[in-house]
């Protein structure tokens, strides 16, 4: 009850804060309308956000205290806060290299692009360059058990690092920066196969149901309604069971089921916007000037509907490579995704989760599997920080 | 009046429908396994009369359409068969046969609940915080506090649940012990203490579903801003909060119902994750124990559940949009 009551004092006195903020802004500006019309709320959010900004330059502080216990207790509080203004600032001097080097056309693109999306965009190049040459940036094989097992990340051999390992090994002593390496390899890789399967299914599908419409249209759309109304994790997770029985012992097998499956999850997906997206299209008078030229079905999907709905269809692309990158790291997170020892980030999120619990002491013993799991965050947050500027862009919308 | 009644009947059969085509696809999905139960749980001793035994028993001789009938009308009782798990040779032969069997029923139902409750307090935050969050937004749109929001929210929408999830265990219950990390939760618990313990798997859930609602009802507001009577009403001098909650929101009621049924649909899906972190014990958890052993009973039955529960949700929405809507309320 007294947490209930502190919290409601704090309020208060934040309130207060804020009337006393804009009373002095009114005074000392000789009534400017911006103070003069401040609604007590704004004024609130304002002494709210620079008391959280305090407290946070007063935590970042905190976790380079000498006294350990103290510095041990803020450690990811400070590293959130130094990976915060890193990637900032890299996304920041991206945008400033894009604006100046380059072909004219890449130039426009970054002269109005917010720093989120060049933040994604750096991320996104960070993690294809990785994924591609996985076997030549890590220090170690995926599947290598090396001599020494337990080694906790951070190379300082005071807590127990080791520099050989910079960012430690697991329990059975595989190096965790080559694992991570090898998972961008993995899990991105699969995960952008599986959404490359899921247009080219949904896409071609849905484009056909837009153009030949009729009986195929019902039943394409009528099947998918079906589909759609099973949630897609349940309904991957009960065919990957099936899936599972039929692989049985032959464990690599299953990856490729999983791929099929979440690909044929998703196109349904895929199928609704691109029919959608379609049939916005075929009513056009260009297509009918197509028809009447004679030109055959592959030619109207491929030369006429396609280029015109490359957008829409793009900025989908990234969103479903989210969904479907999620999928795959919570099947394998659950167990019954990709499957060891291949080295993949939602597995080594589970393996290696235990060590949370440690955080007390040691925090860098759990920073193990949180950078699985950061792996994947960052990924996905980059792809939609990209989405997100690209549909802002192409609907011209600026509220 | 009757049109509207039309209308929601309609989609109730519609709903209907869609159940029963789905319980067909579940069926038949789970129909392509190879091999079948008996041959399992024999393993290697299998006798053809042994394992033609076990099959007339558990009814695995019929043809697969009397078997589907069979299962429908056990599920519209509450009978969903028994369990894969604990059955073993013994429970089907000797004295004692069908002792070793547990209904899904039974290990379904306690489990069910807890899930339920976990979504309730999910709900009992999210909704409020993330309805106030959006129409926050949308009155201070792009402002400081609109573009912070705006980056924290699509960072939680897209960061995986077990991301979330850790990151919270990290913070209130590992640094700062003020949570239970495990939320071990059995019966005849008291109310308060079964409340603690799900408020961590509780609001990793809302991070995830308030962000989504939180964009979703924002996005309607602001919709709804450029429509020349709200114009209006700002030129009659009406104070901008006003303005949203007065005008603004009635008519964005049908998008945010939608949107929060939606969410709690997600809700059910977001659970299997979540209660696997946490160890919480509801039907998530349930189903994916099944899936790994592949009990296929339960994970027949817990698929079965998701997808009702998700169509019901989506079905609720669409009525209750029908229903927030004066135009179909008071046909001319």
């Amino acid at each position: 009850m007294s947490n209930l009551m502190l919290f409601v004092a704090a309020i208060i006195g934040v309130l207060g804060g804020g009337w006393v903020f804009r009373f002095l802004g009114r005074t000392f500006t000789g009534n400017k309308p911006y103070f003069r019309d401040m609604g007590l709320g704004v004024a609130f959010g304002y002494v709210l956000g620079a008391l959280l900004l305090i407290w946070l330059i007063w935590a970042y502080g905190q976790s380079h205290s000498s006294d350990l216990a103290t510095a041990n207790k803020f450690f990811f509080l400070g590293k959130a806060v130094e990976g915060f203004f890193l990637f900032a600032a890299a996304a920041w001097v991206f945008r400033l290299f894009g604006r100046y080097v380059g072909p004219d056309g890449s130039r426009k693109i970054f002269r109005s692009m917010p720093l989120t999306a060049s933040f994604g965009v750096l991320t996104i190049l960070i993690y294809a360059f990785v994924a591609i040459f996985a076997a030549w940036l890590a220090p170690y094989g995926q599947e290598e058990i090396l001599s020494s097992a337990n080694i906790v990340p951070g190379g300082n051999p005071t807590v127990g690092g080791n520099p050989e390992f910079p960012l430690g090994t697991d329990q059975i002593g595989r190096d965790i920066m080559s694992r991570l390496i090898f998972g961008a390899q993995n899990t991105v890789g699969i995960a952008f196969a599986t959404t490359c399967l899921a247009f080219f299914i949904g896409g071609s599908l849905g484009f056909l149901a837009a153009t030949l419409q009729g009986w195929l249209d019902q039943v394409l759309s009528r099947g998918v309604d079906v589909l759609m109304a099973i949630p897609s994790l349940i309904f991957a997770l009960l065919l990957m069971t099936i899936a599972s029985a039929w692989a049985g012992s032959e464990k690599g097998l299953l990856t490729y089921y999983m791929i099929l499956i979440i690909a044929v999850i998703d196109s349904t997906r895929v199928f609704r916007l691109a029919r959608a997206v379609g049939l916005n299209i075929v009513v056009m008078d260009y297509i009918e000037a197509a028809k009447l030229r004679g030109e055959g079905l592959s030619y109207l999907i491929f030369r006429e509907i396609l280029p015109n709905a490359y957008a829409p269809l793009l900025a989908e692309f990234g969103l479903r490579f989210c969904f479907v990158f999620l999928t795959i790291a919570s099947l394998s997170f659950l167990g019954v995704g990709i499957q060891p020892p291949t080295a993949d980030w939602g597995t080594m999120v589970r393996d290696l989760a235990q060590f949370i619990n440690f955080a007390g002491f040691a925090p860098q013993v759990a920073s193990a599997p949180l950078l699985a799991a950061g792996a994947i965050a960052l990924l996905t947050v980059a792809v939609n920080f990209v989405v997100d500027w690209m549909l802002q862009k192409s609907s011209g919308l600026k509220e | 009046m009757a049109s509207i009644l039309k209308i929601i009947a309609q989609r109730l059969a519609l709903g209907a429908l869609t159940m029963f085509v789905v319980s067909v696809v579940i069926f038949t999905a789970v129909n392509l396994l190879p091999g079948d139960f008996a041959q399992a749980i024999l393993g290697q001793g299998a006798t053809p009369e042994a394992v033609d035994a076990i099959r007339r028993d558990l009814g695995l001789d019929q043809p697969p359409i009397t078997r589907y009938l069979d299962w429908l009308a056990g599920a519209l009782q509450g009978d969903l068969g028994n369990s894969f798990a604990q059955a073993n040779f013994a429970a089907f032969v000797g004295s004692d046969a069908g002792s070793g069997l547990s209904s899904v029923a039974g290990q379904i139902a306690p489990r069910f609940e807890n899930t339920i409750f976990l979504a309730g307090v999910t709900a009992l935050f999210a909704v409020p915080v993330s309805l106030t969050l959006g129409i926050l937004a949308a009155l201070y749109r792009n402002s400081i506090f609109d573009r912070a929001t705006n980056i924290l929210t699509l960072s939680s929408i897209s960061s995986p649940e077990f991301f979330l999830a850790y990151i919270l265990i990290l913070f209130l219950a590992v640094m700062n012990p003020i949570l239970p990390s495990l939320s071990n939760i059995y019966e005849g618990m008291g109310f308060g203490e079964r409340f603690t313990k799900t408020l961590l798997p509780a609001l990793t859930l809302t991070l995830v579903v308030t962000a989504h609602m939180m964009r979703m009802t924002r996005a309607a507001i602001i919709n709804l801003l450029a429509s020349p009577y709200i114009e209006m009403a700002q030129l009659k001098g009406i104070s901008p909060l006003r303005i949203i909650v007065k005008h603004a929101l009635p008519n964005a009621l049908a998008p945010i119902i939608n949107v929060v049924a939606l969410n709690l649909a997600y809700l059910i899906t977001g659970v299997v994750v979540v209660e696997v972190v946490f160890v919480y014990p509801g039907i998530g958890q349930l189903f994916v124990d099944s899936v790994k052993i592949r009990d296929i009973p339960v994970v027949q039955a817990c698929c079965l559940i998701f997808a009702g529960a998700y169509i019901l949700l989506n079905l609720t929405a669409d009525v209750l949009s029908i229903l927030s809507n004066p135009r179909l309320r008071h046909p001319k």
